[in-house]
């Protein structure tokens, strides 16, 4: 799924990144916990999380993902913008919760292979 | 490959900037041509190490030597110490605060995650005194 069609299906705000929503993404996880995250390499492209700090930009650099959908509205603070800037990640923000979320990206083709 | 070395003092104040010294040494490695696997394994490694650091042990100090058959990670702080190492390689094993949940962390897959994806782990802990981890990956 490109991520143009994770912006599409979530009507998500896009705070970073607009410019590789052409870049395609096989799989994606959700969660709050970044050590959670570390645990399971699955060449995931995306993170769902409703935690907002830059750890969670951290821990998606060390991963190789390629974007960051913050869930429940949260909008991320400008350091956290800036550091997934530099890190080339796009960041986007999402009104639904993380279980619709994902629900919704996963009954749209978004797998977890 | 000629030996390459980094080294990284830790700040345990900072929790926004923890990640940095990881992820300089990713930067690093790239460069180096080091396959993406293998650095991917060293960030997460170090990645927790650090973050440990900072969250329990108040910083410290982190060498990377890069080798001719493997990279190794050294994380030394002058912290509490590790009262029971094998309660703390277990998974979901975790004297975290709720503070330090509430950031991510404290899931009790640190050391759990340090393991799994290095070659080679030793911990050195003494109370009161601090702990050194030591990690290998092979190249």
């Amino acid at each position: 799924m490109k991520l143009s069609e994770i912006e599409r299906v979530l009507g998500a705000k896009v705070f970073c990144g607009g410019d590789r929503l052409d870049e395609e993404a096989l799989s994606a996880c959700g969660s709050d916990l970044m050590s959670d995250v570390l645990a399971f390499v699955k060449d995931q492209a995306v993170m769902l999380t409703g935690l907002v700090n830059q750890q969670v930009v951290r821990t998606a650099e060390m991963m190789d993902m390629k974007c960051i959908v913050f869930v429940r509205g949260k909008a991320p603070d400008e350091s956290i913008v800036n550091l997934a800037r530099g890190y080339g990640l796009v960041v986007m923000s999402t009104e639904y919760t993380m279980y619709v979320a994902c629900g919704l990206l996963y009954s749209n083709g978004l797998g977890n292979t | 490959m000629e030996p390459f070395k980094l080294e990284f003092a830790i700040d345990g104040e900072d929790f926004h900037s923890a990640g940095e010294a990881s992820s300089e040494t990713k930067k690093a490695l790239k460069k180096l041509g080091i396959p993406a696997d293998t650095i991917r394994r060293v960030s997460i490694c170090m990645y927790e190490g650090e973050m440990n650091m900072v969250l329990h042990a108040n910083g410290g100090a982190v060498t990377v030597e890069v080798g001719e058959d493997a990279i190794a990670i050294a994380l030394a702080d002058s912290g509490p110490g590790i009262p029971d190492i094998g309660a703390a390689l277990s998974e979901g094993f975790s004297t975290a605060t709720n503070e330090i949940r509430e950031l991510g962390f404290g899931a009790g897959m640190g050391l759990p995650n340090m393991k799994k994806y290095c070659d080679e782990m030793d911990i050195q802990t003494e109370l009161g005194v601090g702990t050194t981890v030591t990690m290998k990956i092979n190249l």
